[in-house]
């Protein structure tokens, strides 16, 4: 009872004791309101007449201005890419007095899709009165002149003329230039993070691929400021101080259009790349991939229905063949085996082997077989070149040893980024035993090594390695890096971009080298040599080397008929070679994929860019017009796309014939269509792609290609390279690719 | 009678009407100054307006949670609280230079946010264990609740919360009745440690934020621009204000964080020193009714609680209001309920809902 007593009386204490504490905080709030208020009263009354003053002054703002894009030129000064007026047509809410009306008397004169119509109308909601919108952009000339005329008719209305660039030669150089567009959020956030936001104030685009990407900081030039006084509803009345916009630097390249025009013409429809190169310093002179495609369509925010067209195309346009497409180099490599065997002391200049069309291990049954089925008889270096004979470089390879060949190839340029200056670039693969441990958990075999011999095997590169390491043969062991472009050129100076060559291989003896080039002299000059019939006549000293790269496995004993098989299963075609022989001025590489035999196929598409190379200036063909070119242009666009629709057709055909062999379930293999599974991994060129969306299902069973794997006829099948998976290093392209689209 | 039935029926759902019809006064207010500050950006409202009816419902069902719960599940939700912070200590995402989220990889969780619950309802329930005045042992015990949370948050480092939560523990103190002696002397602590915050403690930013307070010209492009500009806004709205959406400082953008923080300044300027008046008394009602709330409870725990919640509101609105017009150093303290935000909205009618629940489960306590 007591115990209860004090509960209760100690509930009402504490409850006296609450509210005291209670109401002292709520005085407390109140003051403190009071502070508030009077600070507020200070303010807005007192000191109206002052912060109004104030308020009205400040009228100042900062408009950002855009520096104009660097403008990129051949080596001759014929201008790539330049930055053209395009116009659209903007309207001003506030000054529009039927806003409903005057779109669709506009739409009357011009057409205005509803998509478009309705994003107007929500960016009139979102932003301020009087500030301009774009109904339509990218307006047509026709479509600009019939707004000029019927303009005054409007309030509100008016035709703005921004630049943008614009690539005249379409699809001509857009593995080398790349382009722009819009600047995404993942580019934003980069350029903040790098503390460039401020620069790209006033900026829409930024280089996506290629040199656009690649000399972006410099192409893009500085952002300038305008201060300017607005009126109290924000329309600027006059412009107080103007700090103008500093132009990116002119970029000047190393390609030359007559050359990137031979090169597209002599590829014509076929599948492959040209590159063309300086020994001496590493300009680039040729860098063709085909197919290529127009970049006019990215800058302008390509749809979605050309770009699915572009990706999923089995011809692969959006791949940049020379950094991206990746092949085993195939009996190009020779000639710089060669001098690893010759600098190595494991053969000499009078070394010579016995061919008897095969070569054998001892202790192992299976035989590597040569291409010339019969042999070549007693072989040494020189014929092992010219005549390009498996068995020598066999025997040569596996004397030789993995490590020292990879050693050498790797620092004469094969398996390491080339360092060009564009980022879509393909390392490629020199196998080594680490490589293979790691990559295929199994030890290196003799077998491997052999393969290697020709160029084959886990081998891959692209075939500006094969012109880089044909450069570095040709520099006695200095390793040049490649470049598109040359200088940078603003009104104060010009910026050299080549970078000198490095001597990346000790020399032993000069005249290995100088034995290996004379082979590939003769095979281009003498009687018998594989490139020979291709440079018939040709007076500029060339030199060179055939390759021919087996694209299916043929199974042991059966004979490689080109007409029998699949088109996109037939030998892909190298060749690289360089001339004057005495004094080197160009290396050339020329894969052109599916051709056939490199002798008959890639070589005189060499000859024709060195035909065109060495024909004096005054004798040139004359460089085609834009208009021609423009014409040229919506031609190939033409051939795509009737092209895309063939393949369309045949990949329904064979969805169709698939239907019905799973419905019989007799399948018999023909050698047209070999089955899928029968054939090994995919090549690099495609597995490059098969990150991408759709890219897989978008391929039939036939297009789906196969492991790049042996020389013509030299059907070594190897357990291991049966395994074989290029090692393809997809995620730059894929990404860049993805960004491009993310308009 | 028939007010009387209204009343009840709003007590079944217990709801406290005149907090209910407070809070949604302000909130239409803070939505019309939302559309105005923000570029007149309809949709923007929207999805300000869905967010708030969210926390709406969030307040609404944590009223119906009789205050005994609460105090059942205040230590193990401090403890839990406690952990994360622990978590985001050592695993946290980092954002802006501070580490202040768990990435749950959908979505990232602030702890420091629950804390701003938990804290005082931990107190509270340690303080409520024992008779008032508390002994000086438990005023300790309550002060090392207080610590140990406030000192991880501001390791993040988020100084402003780890003040506002220290502060929410410390009312729980005050109001249980701590001595006056113990005030006066942990005000001279406070006052002595001061100089060891502004020396060691405090980064440069901090720093320069209370620096400008005093001079705001000093670096008139830098931390006192924001303050100038606001000023500015406030002080050229005048008594009668510029007019909705016709505010200069606002729609021409010159004043920054117009849409968050310093959304009062765009209020000012429009509605003039009569609608700031208005505010401000909307405010004071809501925490007078807050007060009223606490003082009638009938239980410890849901005294204190209830009062520490309704003063912690008052410090977040006299902070904000203090820094936008010029009186206390920029902190990031948003206007509660008129700034845009989700997760503050969240965690203010989550504390609204307490203290409805607070003030319609009293009777049935007193039943019992």
């Amino acid at each position: 009872m007591r115990k209860r007593r004090i509960a209760i009386a100690d509930h009402v204490a504490e409850a006296l004791l609450f509210n005291r504490r209670v109401l002292f905080a709520f005085v407390v709030v109140v003051l403190l309101f009071g502070v508030l208020l009077l600070n507020l009263y200070q303010l807005q009354v007192v000191k109206y007449d002052e912060y109004s003053t104030r308020a009205d002054g400040n009228r100042i703002k900062l408009v950002p201005l855009s520096p104009n894009r660097g403008m990129i030129f051949d080596r001759n000064g014929v201008l790539l890419a330049e930055n053209s007026p395009v116009h659209s047509l903007e309207l001003i809410p506030e000054q529009v007095e039927d806003l409903p009306t005057t779109v669709a008397e506009l739409a009357k004169l011009i057409s205005i899709d509803e998509e478009r119509q309705q994003a107007f109308y929500k960016e009139v909601k979102q932003q301020r009165r009087f500030k301009s919108i774009a109904l339509k952009e990218h307006l047509s000339e026709k479509e600009v002149a019939i707004l000029a005329v019927h303009l005054h008719q409007f309030s509100g209305v008016t035709l703005e003329a921004r630049l943008t660039r614009n690539y005249p030669y379409g699809d001509l150089f857009t593995h080398a230039l790349g382009y722009i567009g819009k600047i995404n959020e993942k580019e934003y956030k980069q350029l903040e993070e790098n503390q460039q936001s401020a620069n790209y104030a006033a900026s829409r685009d930024i280089g996506k691929v290629g040199l656009e990407k690649f000399y972006e900081t410099q192409l893009h030039g500085t952002v300038g400021y305008q201060e300017v006084e607005v009126n109290s509803r924000g329309r600027v009345i006059r412009t107080l101080r103007e700090q103008p916009a500093i132009s990116g630097d002119d970029l000047y390249l190393s390609l030359d259009l007559g050359l990137q025009l031979k090169a597209q013409e002599a590829l014509g429809e076929n599948r492959g790349s040209v590159v063309m190169l300086d020994p001496r310093d590493g300009a680039v002179l040729a860098f063709y991939s085909n197919p290529s495609y127009n970049p006019n369509l990215f800058v302008h925010g390509i749809s979605g229905k050309n770009y699915r067209m572009l990706l999923n195309s089995p011809d692969r346009p959006l791949v940049n063949r020379i950094t991206q497409g990746l092949f085993p180099p195939a009996s190009t490599i020779k000639p710089l085996l060669g001098v690893a065997g010759l600098e190595n002391g494991t053969v000499t200049e009078q070394t010579r082997v016995p061919d008897p069309g095969f070569y054998r291990l001892p202790k192992v049954s299976r035989p590597w077989r040569d291409h010339l089925k019969w042999g070549h008889g007693y072989v040494d270096i020189y014929t092992g070149i010219i005549k390009s004979c498996d068995t020598y470089f066999y025997d040569l390879a596996y004397k030789l040893g993995i490590d020292k060949i990879a050693d050498f190839m790797t620092k004469a340029g094969f398996g390491r980024p080339s360092g060009i200056d564009v980022h879509e670039e393909n390392q490629g693969n020199m196998p080594t035993r680490e490589w293979k441990k790691i990559k295929h958990k199994q030890n290196w075999g003799p077998g491997d090594t052999i393969n290697i011999g020709i160029g084959q095997g886990y081998w891959q590169a692209t075939p500006l390695q094969m012109a880089l390491t044909t450069a570095t043969l040709i520099n006695t062991g200095a390793r040049i890096t490649p470049r598109l472009a040359r200088n940078f050129h603003n009104q104060q100076q010009d910026q050299n971009l080549l970078i000198p060559l490095e001597q990346t291989i000790e020399v032993v003896n000069p005249n290995n080298w100088a034995i290996s080039r004379e082979a590939m002299r003769r095979t281009a000059q003498q009687e018998g040599g594989t490139a020979r019939g291709a440079f018939l006549g040709a007076s500029y000293n060339p030199a060179g080397k055939t390759g021919t790269q087996q694209v299916i496995n043929m199974a042991a004993g059966r004979e490689y008929n080109a007409k029998a098989i699949n088109e996109r299963h037939r030998d892909n075609a190298m060749f690289i070679g360089y001339a004057p022989h005495d004094k080197p001025e160009v290396v050339v590489a020329v894969v052109v994929e599916n051709a056939g035999g490199g002798g008959s196929n890639a070589a005189p598409v060499a000859r024709q860019m060195m035909d065109h190379y060495f024909t004096p200036q005054a004798d040139k063909p004359a460089l085609p017009t834009l208009a021609e070119v423009a014409l040229m242009q919506e031609q190939r666009a033409a051939r795509m796309l009737e092209r895309e629709q063939g393949y369309a057709a045949e990949k329904a055909a064979e969805a169709q014939r698939k239907l019905k062999q799973q419905q019989g379930q007799t399948t018999p293999a023909t050698p047209q269509a070999p089955a899928p599974s029968s054939l090994p991994a995919t090549p690099a060129v495609d597995q490059q792609v098969q990150n991408e969306q759709n890219a897989a299902q978008n391929r039939s069973a036939q297009t789906s290609g196969t492991a790049v794997t042996q020389n013509n006829n030299a059907v070594a099948v190897s357990p291991t390279t049966q395994q074989q998976k290029p090692a393809a290093e997809s995620a730059p392209q894929a990404q860049s690719e993805e960004n491009s689209i993310d308009e | 009678m028939n007010e009387q039935e209204h009343q009840s029926r709003l007590m079944r759902w217990h709801v406290d009407g005149p907090l209910l019809a407070a809070l949604l006064l302000l909130i239409v207010v803070g939505l019309f100054t939302l559309y105005s500050a923000d570029g007149h950006d309809l949709a923007k409202v929207e999805g300000q307006a869905l967010k708030v009816a969210f926390a709406m419902g969030i307040m609404l069902v944590l009223a119906q949670i009789n205050p005994q719960s609460y105090r059942r599940w205040s230590f193990p939700l401090y403890v839990c609280g406690l952990f994360f912070l622990l978590i985001v200590e050592f695993f946290g995402y980092t954002a802006k230079g501070s580490t202040r989220w768990i990435d749950l990889g959908f979505t990232k969780f602030q702890p420091s946010e629950m804390m701003k619950l938990a804290v005082p309802m931990a107190v509270a329930w340690y303080m409520a264990k024992h008779a008032m005045p508390p002994r000086h042992r438990d005023v300790f015990v309550g002060f090392l609740i207080c610590a140990a949370s406030t000192l991880l948050i501001a390791k993040q480092p988020d100084l402003g919360t780890s003040i506002l939560i220290a502060m929410s523990g410390v009312f729980v103190l005050f109001l249980s009745g701590m001595s006056w002696r113990i005030i006066g002397l942990v005000g001279a602590l406070l006052a002595a440690f001061l100089p060891i915050l502004w020396h060691f403690l405090m980064y440069d930013y901090q720093k320069r934020r209370v620096l400008t307070l005093f001079d705001p010209e000093r670096d008139p492009l830098g931390a006192g621009y924001q303050t100038i500009q606001s000023m500015i806004a406030i002080g050229s709205g005048g008594f009668e204000g510029k007019g909705w959406m016709q505010g200069t400082q606002s729609q021409l953008e010159f004043l920054p964080e117009r849409h968050t923080d310093f959304i009062f300044a765009v209020f000012a300027e429009e509605m003039g020193l009569m609608g700031v008046c208005g505010l401000l008394l909307l405010y004071l009602f809501i925490i007078g009714r807050g007060l009223v709330i606490a003082s009638r409870a009938q239980d410890n725990y849901s005294r204190f609680l209830a009062g520490s919640i309704t003063l912690t509101f008052f410090v977040y609105v006299f902070v904000n209001i203090g820094m936008v017009s010029g009186i206390l150093p920029v902190v990031g303290v948003p206007l509660p309920l008129v700034s845009f935000g989700g997760t503050s909205f969240v965690t203010l009618l989550a504390g609204f809902g307490i203290l409805m629940s607070v003030s319609t489960h009293k009777r049935m306590l007193a039943k019992q």
